[in-house]
């Protein structure tokens, strides 16, 4: 097992290599990152000051750009669920290198997404105000319920894999990190000793909040989509907006991790563990979402045009061909249709392409939520003219700025948390030697057969749990 | 509907017995001493406990503030709760096209109630009718008793009162505006800024019944009065109104008056074909329609248009912002 010994010691090495190699562009990103968030802080004391009077919302169009983020980083937070839970529950072994980076986006982008919530607040001093007063009928407590939930779970799942890592970290980095980062290792390894009793209590854990956290994300995009399904509003009074959500969830948060896993990969040259496999599958999740997409679009818009009930003549119009038909059209050409095509042509069906499809699907979906927000609330309800919106440099400003600090925060995270799974992807490869050893059991990345791996690690973790 | 109180039947032009003083605060001042109606009829009972009892049960919120602390309550002389309502004849509202102002139920409760800018609690929408020409639709809150937007308050700043209105507790609203995605009818609206009302409203006492002084980053909308009321004076909007199309009255005793005439209400609407908004959404409304477009004070529905509403008292507001819807 030499050539294990050095595969080991090689990943240990790459993967390491962000905590303790520090360049001077790192800093200057993170500078970079640092006035973009202070830029949002100082635009956002102005609206602290003046109020909501600082945006471009008015009392038709009483929600925009805030609201639009709060859903698009929610539904960002749903690429660690699916990636994580759903291909930990079935065994898709490829997904060892990329859970990590994945958990890890959920976690940043639901504390993202929540700030969103208190920044669209007219009165966001009275916050406690949900809980003091809170009634469980009102979406919004629903939502807070969730969110809050989601946030807590994903946190958990993002930490629990993540113990034999620190651990790792704790051992291997004693003499190269300062003070601070030693002690935080230290504490935060648990005094993980990678013993039996540890494996199997670890391997437990896993597994009950896998199964927890899939209910969890369902439900928190549901709530999210409920806030708007349970108005009377043409648009948004309709029950497919939960599956819409969810689907778009998940949708926008592969697309987000396609796109954290190239910038890393190119960065910190992990190509030998971010493999092309890894993002031509990404791709055809992308695709096959796509497709999902399309088919929820058609329910939604079918139905609802082919009866036209009410104001949905005007719905249909500012949607398909006035004012937010560049966007509409967008979406659908370059978000729902071009990531399929990219993934049916051989030619384009690269980690290049790949790249490109995420791009496209992450501005789509953005500017879905948008026009799912706007336009529901631009349809007149009494014989008024149509009000407008469009956000003011302030909204802009702060919604850069919730950008950039999902971005600090997983350029932060670099420094301090290991990035890949290592314990997991040490046991995947073990069992790929193992597997070549034997040609009989070479079945692809189906996993290996149960019981037949002759290793009582990884087979134990998970089934040790379930039973 | 055997028995008669009293004729709902509007003579076809417009009667003028009492002189009605065109400056909205005098007739507010003759109102409250001789226009009671139905109401400065029938002596007050005050029954806090009863009160306190019905706002436990069905006020969200435990404990929905300032309700418990009017003196005078809301019932009738068997001491059952008043269920407030609106009848909007629409035969008699030409948007004050006659009367040369803007119209004068929105003036009379910007004045009463020092509604910010660009607020307006009673707006007179102005809807095409189907074979041309338009009607006008003076629109108050609803005060639906299926309230789409109490459903939706995180907090229970919106709610119900045992009189079937819908209150919004300012001191309590945290701002997040899912009541006006929630509401209908669009009659919920948004302090953006720093409200624009007058010096004299800072100093009135705060109750959601009287929601002065406005404050920011807080959703406000027609109250319904109930204050006045019970005080033995109509709301502003009715009090407002030159022609008398606005009935302010109380399902409990099946009373209705625009300050002139009492009526029985449910009379009233069945005899003139009364109707709701979005009566098919199920949030039904306290407020009815009687169809019309003002054919009553001789308004030809081809002659379209209407004065833009003002705020008189804007420019001693100092210092705030105004917006536009």
């Amino acid at each position: 097992m030499d050539t294990m010994t050095n595969w080991h010691e090689r990943l240990i090495r790459k993967t390491t290599r962000p905590t303790l190699v520090t360049t001077y562009r790192y800093w200057v990103w993170v500078a970079f990152l640092v006035a973009i968030v202070a830029n949002g802080v100082f635009q956002y004391s102005k609206q602290w000051s003046e109020g909501l009077y600082v945006t471009g919302m008015r009392d038709r169009i009483s929600w925009g750009l805030y609201i639009t983020a709060f859903v698009f980083f929610i539904g960002i937070s749903h690429a660690g669920t699916l990636i994580s839970a759903i291909l930990r529950a079935s065994k898709a072994t490829w997904r060892a290198p990329i859970t990590r980076i994945a958990e890890l986006i959920t976690a940043v982008a639901l504390v993202v997404g929540a700030s969103f919530v208190l920044i669209d607040m007219g009165r966001p001093e009275r916050i406690f105000n949900v809980f003091r007063y809170g009634r469980w009928q009102s979406p919004i407590m629903w939502d807070v319920m969730a969110i809050t939930t989601y946030l807590t779970a994903s946190v958990i799942y993002l930490y629990a894999p993540m113990i034999p890592d620190l651990a790792l970290y704790r051992d291997r980095l004693a003499n190269k990190v300062g003070f601070i980062r030693r002690f935080f290792y230290e504490t935060v390894a648990l005094n993980w000793r990678g013993l039996p009793s540890q494996v199997r209590f670890l391997g437990k854990a896993i597994t009950i909040m896998m199964l927890l956290i899939m209910p969890i994300a369902v439900s928190v995009h549901t709530v999210v989509s409920w806030i708007f399904a349970m108005t009377l509003r043409v648009g948004w009074n309709t029950s497919i907006f939960g599956v819409l959500f969810v689907a778009g969830a998940i949708f926008s948060g592969v697309a987000t991790l396609v796109l954290v896993m190239a910038t890393l990969r190119r960065m910190y040259h992990w190509e030998e563990y971010l493999t092309p496999k890894h993002f031509l599958y990404l791709g055809y999740l992308l695709a096959a979402f796509a497709g999902f997409m399309i088919y929820v679009n058609i329910n939604e818009y079918l139905t609802e045009g082919f009866k036209l009930e009410e104001s949905g003549e005007f719905a249909f119009r500012q949607l398909f061909i006035d004012d937010f038909a560049a966007m509409f059209w967008f979406y659908v050409i370059g978000g729902l249709i071009a990531p399929i095509v990219i993934m049916l042509i051989p030619k384009t069906r690269t980690v290049a392409g790949v790249v490109v499809a995420a791009i496209l699907v992450d501005i789509a979906m953005f500017l879905e939520r948008y026009f799912i927000v706007v336009t529901g609330l631009r349809v007149p309800l009494m014989p008024y003219e149509p009000a407008s919106y469009a956000p003011t440099f302030i909204e802009w400003s702060i919604f850069i700025a919730g950008v950039a600090l999902f971005l600090l925060l997983i350029t932060i995270a670099l420094k301090v948390l290991p990035m890949f799974a290592v314990w997991e992807m040490t046991e995947e490869h073990e069992l790929a030697i193992a597997r070549q050893t034997e040609p009989v059991l070479q079945t692809g990345y189906e996993g290996p057969a149960p019981g037949v791996s002759g290793s009582p690690g990884p087979d134990g973790l998970t089934e040790g749990g379930l039973s | 509907m055997s028995k008669r109180v009293e004729t709902a039947e509007s003579p076809p032009e417009p009667r003028r017995e009492i002189p009605i003083p065109l400056d909205a605060v005098d007739r507010r001042t003759v109102l409250k001493y001789i226009g009671l109606g139905a109401l400065g009829a029938v002596p007050l009972v005050a029954s806090t406990q009863l009160m306190d009892g019905l706002v436990k049960d069905v006020v969200t919120g435990p404990e929905a503030a300032g309700l418990a602390a009017p003196t005078g309550d809301a019932t009738t002389k068997f001491g059952r709760v008043r269920q407030w309502t609106m009848i909007i004849d629409l035969a008699k509202c030409d948007g004050c096209q006659s009367q040369g102002t803007p119209p004068q139920c929105t003036t009379a409760c910007i004045e009463g109630h020092f509604a910010p800018q660009p607020m307006q609690w009673i707006e007179i929408y102005e809807a095409e009718l189907s074979g041309g020409g338009t009607q006008f639709i003076p629109t108050p809150c609803q005060q639906c008793e299926n309230p789409p937007c109490v459903k939706v308050c995180p907090v229970g700043a919106t709610f119900s009162t045992p009189e079937g209105t819908v209150l919004i507790d300012q001191d309590r609203c945290i701002g997040c505006r899912i009541c006006m995605a929630a509401c209908p009818y669009d009659r919920r609206f948004f302090n953006w800024g720093k409200p624009p009302i007058p010096p004299e409203a800072a100093l009135a006492d705060y109750s959601p019944e009287q929601q002065t002084p406005a404050s920011r980053g807080t959703v406000m909308k027609c109250d319904f009065c109930p204050e006045m009321v019970r005080g033995g004076t109509l709301p502003f909007c009715v009090q407002g109104c030159p022609n008398d199309a606005i009935w302010y009255g109380d399902f409990e005793e099946d009373v209705a008056t625009n300050g002139r005439q009492i009526v029985k209400a449910t009379q009233l609407i069945s005899e003139r074909n009364g109707y709701r908004l979005k009566e098919h959404l199920g949030t039904q409304p306290r407020v009815y329609y009687l169809p019309g477009h003002g054919e009553d004070i001789g308004r030809d529905p081809e002659n379209e248009g209407r004065m833009p509403t003002e705020w008189p008292w804007i420019e001693r507001a100092e210092g705030a912002v105004t917006w536009t819807r």
